[in-house]
């Protein structure tokens, strides 16, 4: 899944260059600058400027625990899928995007925080991750339009950062881009067996998920380009490649025809094909919604949080006895 | 999508170290997982992760990178006992083979008849 434009709290990578530098400092930034141009990679060894540190860190670490907790919405209806073929490609489903958080909390831990840092930001508040997971799941249809929607939007984001300058996150980002497009089959496929064969109220339920997830699904691409101050620095470094709206922009000219495919309208009534920019206009975004769901006050915020705060506290006992029987086995092996 | 060129040698990084500098923590230590993708080919770096104890970290490492066959074997290796060359010494250590072109086959030139060889 997905990390939406990890820039909404980037207000330390905005800070101003400090004025003194020493010439050694400005040389490596000179060639940290060439390296970028260049399309080199940076390995986590490579000399980077600080700021660059710490956006890749705030942005990784973000979209690890967006892959963590995004296992909370779809968790809720494993036991409650309709059938065993829909209830082993959920688990299954599920279970990459705890291999996801994995491989990206790793890419993370490469810049020099450790895991146990960044759990503990995410536990207790400091750290964001994606607004989107912060939406209840109410229905079986819910399901497959994540799959369809909200999956098919992280990988419109996702695509772009395989290119990304830090090669660990890029390396990351290939593993779970080839991973993902299953996520997004899975989901229009599910909604389209439903719209397909199902009953009225089948159908009707497919509609009300498409149209309870269409607008957070779009929101996942961040505020609109003038509202997104850093994303200018992080295109400068390669993080960033393609901007928030323009992703969009690709994002709903792709849904509208695969919603026409599916047989559901897109509740946005100002959604018309505009024949000058060979695109689809879309109405105005409710960015206050967004905002506050960023800031904690969306529909589940809380419950996802105590959510993965509980499941912490109570394996932690788990953690603590494989440590000490790890301890066990080698003293033993040492004795002998 | 994805065949994006990726460095070929994806360096342990600094990681291991980190680790080995806090005995205190509560952190599983790190493992460096290789993959042998099938049978006649290397094991490949395919990325870390943290584990208590050996049996452990293969384990983890078939259920994170190995979810779609990708692998006939796994190899894991903690971190802090993998000895990296320097990046800063790469121009040192790599650039004196870039004339060194009389090691190719390619630098030479022989009669077409025989140029199969």
């Amino acid at each position: 899944m997905y990390t939406q434009a990890m820039d909404t709290s980037a207000k330390d990578a905005g800070e101003p260059e400090k004025a003194l530098r020493s010439a050694e400092e400005m040389q490596l930034q000179q060639r940290f600058d060439e390296r970028i141009d260049a399309g080199e990679f940076i390995e986590p060894k490579d000399w980077m400027p600080d700021n660059y540190r710490k956006t890749l860190l705030r942005q990784i670490s973000q979209h690890a625990h967006s892959e963590i907790v995004g296992m909370l919405p779809e968790g809720n209806w494993i036991t409650r899928a309709p059938t065993l073929k829909r209830k082993t490609i959920l688990l299954a489903k599920v279970q990459d995007e705890a291999g996801h958080g994995l491989y990206l909390y790793s890419a993370a831990e490469t810049l020099g925080t450790s895991r146990d840092q960044m759990t503990e930001a995410l536990l207790t508040g400091r750290a964001k991750y994606s607004s989107i997971f912060n939406y209840p799941t109410l229905t079986w249809a819910d399901m497959g339009t994540i799959g369809w929607l909200v999956d098919g939007a992280a990988i419109m984001n996702q695509v772009p950062i395989c290119r990304c300058s830090y090669a660990p996150y890029a390396r990351a980002m290939i593993r779970i881009c080839r991973e993902e497009s299953f996520h997004q089959r899975q989901g229009f496929e599910a909604l389209l067996t439903m719209m397909t064969h199902g009953t009225d109220a089948q159908k009707a339920m497919v509609q009300d998920a498409v149209d309870r997830w269409w607008w957070p699904s779009i929101m996942m691409f961040g505020p609109p380009d003038d509202q997104s101050p850093n994303s200018a620095q992080s295109m400068r470094w390669g993080i960033k490649r393609i901007s928030n709206d323009e992703l969009r922009q690709k994002f709903i000219d792709a849904a509208v025809e695969q919603a026409k495919v599916l047989g559901v309208t897109l509740p946005d009534p100002d959604l018309k094909w505009n024949d000058e920019r060979q695109h689809w206009d879309h109405g105005a975004i409710d960015w206050d919604e967004f905002w506050r769901v960023i800031g904690g006050n969306g529909p589940c915020n809380r419950e996802r949080l105590n959510a993965r705060v509980k499941a912490w506290e109570e394996g932690a006992w788990v953690r603590e006895a494989a440590l000490a029987h790890a301890r066990k086995q080698a003293t033993a092996k040492e004795a002998a | 999508m994805n065949e994006k060129p990726s460095p070929p040698n994806p360096s342990p990084s600094g990681r291991g170290e980190q680790t080995a500098a806090a005995p205190e923590s509560l952190d599983w230590p790190l493992w460096e997982v290789f993959v042998r993708s099938k049978s006649g080919l290397d094991h490949k770096h395919c990325g870390s992760l943290h584990a208590a104890d050996p049996k452990m970290a293969i384990q983890m490492a078939r259920d994170v990178y190995t979810r779609r066959q990708e692998g006939t074997s796994i190899w894991v290796v903690r971190s802090d006992q993998i000895v990296a060359s320097d990046p800063g010494d790469k121009g040192m250590y790599f650039d004196p083979m870039e004339d060194k072109v009389y090691r190719h086959p390619t630098f030479y030139r022989l009669p077409e008849s025989v140029d199969h060889m």
